[in-house]
């Protein structure tokens, strides 16, 4: 039986053709959006430079534009998974002391495909392979909150410079966090049982060799997968980003959420978004919205860094496994790498 | 008769897959006995990392993300 499967997947070929007729398709898409939201206004006897137009020529370049973005940095996402999964993540990470390890664990967590839903199983895991408590959380809190969806929205919005400051300082806060945890000694505070697989023994990698015929289906599966449950979120927060592009007056966030507000604003939106669960995709395009009427790029990163890393269900799922102590130390540092990126965001930009 | 254990603590990808199976094994004839893991404690203990897992006989056939469909008749 499992000899017959291996010759079917042998002798299937890599879908090459249809890759580069994708990715030309794909590129002549991306040339024509404006073009076609011009002529989309057009056709609706519309003028730029009324409200109405305005926001209806937002919604039309925006949605498409996003969506393109969404799916090419999705698929290649799916492909990449292909190569790390959370065994060999594990295996890598396995013994590393603190410091190397945080940095590395919080680069493979922008790869290593990850749901929120395995969080404790692969948290308990890395922890009974030998990976050290503080790695094990660098991974846990990148893993989540720089995220291929995350990303490409805010490039396709933002453009790429804030992108990768979003990356770069993402990626800061869960390297600082997981070295702070990891030197207060928390052990203590994980839950007994989880405690009992502690152990120091090395994980060994056995994979399977996938061809690339199959890599390539795995990246068309997760474009499948991600776009397919995210795009209702995005045309929802676009279309409601357009009505705030077109009829919220200029400068009405600046003194809520803008650079001159008083300083506790920040804290403030930190807070407001830890008891929100939601994905990157329905806030940003309000967020991005909500920039152009004023509001400071840092205030409104914090507060999406703060909705996506420190969610209120994910705490509560961790409570199965670590005791508040270990939680509340977990939530407090997070925090406050947040509020830093926040702050250094406002002073910057 | 196959005793197939789903091991996952309840999302949405753990009901599909628990769905898939039965789905197929309905399909295919097969006598199976399905049962759904949800402790974490024995899910650990089989060493899955990503859920949902599937286990067949006590061995780890497979683990995360839901099964594709053909992968899930080659095992009946």
């Amino acid at each position: 039986m499992s000899t017959l499967t291996d010759i079917d997947r042998m002798s299937r070929r890599p879908p090459w053709g249809w890759l580069v007729l994708g990715f030309a398709a794909w590129i002549a898409a991306y040339a024509s959006l404006i073009p076609v939201a011009d002529s989309a206004i057009a056709a609706l006897g519309l003028a730029r430079e009324t409200h109405l137009g305005e926001a209806v020529h937002f919604f039309f370049y925006d949605t498409p534009k996003v969506l393109l973005l969404l799916t090419g940095i999705v698929f290649l996402m799916g492909v990449v998974h292909t190569f790390v999964s959370p065994e060999r993540t594990r295996a890598m990470l396995s013994g590393r002391r603190l410091g190397v390890g945080n940095v590395l664990a919080a680069s493979l967590g922008i790869v290593t495909p990850f749901c929120s839903c395995s969080a404790v199983p692969l948290f308990i895991g890395f922890l009974s392979a030998g990976v050290p408590l503080g790695v094990t959380f660098s991974f846990l809190i990148s893993a989540p909150m720089v995220n291929e969806v995350a990303l490409a929205l805010l490039f396709g919005l933002f453009g790429w410079k804030v992108a990768g400051l979003y990356l770069a300082l993402g990626l800061g806060v869960a390297i600082m966090a997981g070295m702070v945890i990891g030197r207060l000694g928390m052990e203590r505070h994980l839950e007994d049982w989880v405690r009992a697989m502690q152990s120091t023994t090395p994980a060994e990698y056995v994979g399977d060799t996938l061809h690339w015929a199959e890599r390539v289906d795995a990246g068309v599966a997760h474009v499948k997968d991600i776009v397919g449950k995210v795009w209702p979120y995005i045309l929802a927060g676009i279309g409601l980003g357009a009505g705030i592009h077109g009829y919220v007056p200029q400068d009405f966030m600046a003194s809520i959420m803008g650079r001159d507000a008083p300083w506790w604003s920040l804290p403030a939106a930190v807070l407001i978004g830890v008891p929100m669960y939601s994905n990157a995709a329905g806030i940003l395009p309000v967020v991005e919205a909500l920039i152009g009427k004023g509001a400071a790029l840092g205030t409104v990163l914090a507060f999406m860094m703060s909705v996506i890393a420190l969610s209120l269900p994910e705490m509560i799922i961790l409570r199965k496994v670590l005791k508040l102590p270990l939680i509340a130390t977990f939530a407090g540092v997070v925090a406050v790498g947040i509020l830093l990126v926040g702050y250094v965001f406002n002073l910057v930009l | 008769m196959k005793n197939i254990k789903v091991l996952g603590p309840g999302c949405a990808n753990c009901k599909n897959t628990l769905k898939l199976i039965d789905e197929v094994a309905r399909a295919k004839g097969a006598e199976i006995h399905l049962e759904k893991i949800e402790d974490l404690q024995q899910i650990m203990s089989y060493g899955v990392m990503s859920t949902p897992g599937v286990v067949i006989d006590g061995k780890v056939v497979h683990a995360g993300g839901v099964p594709a469909r053909a992968k899930v008749e080659g095992w009946f």
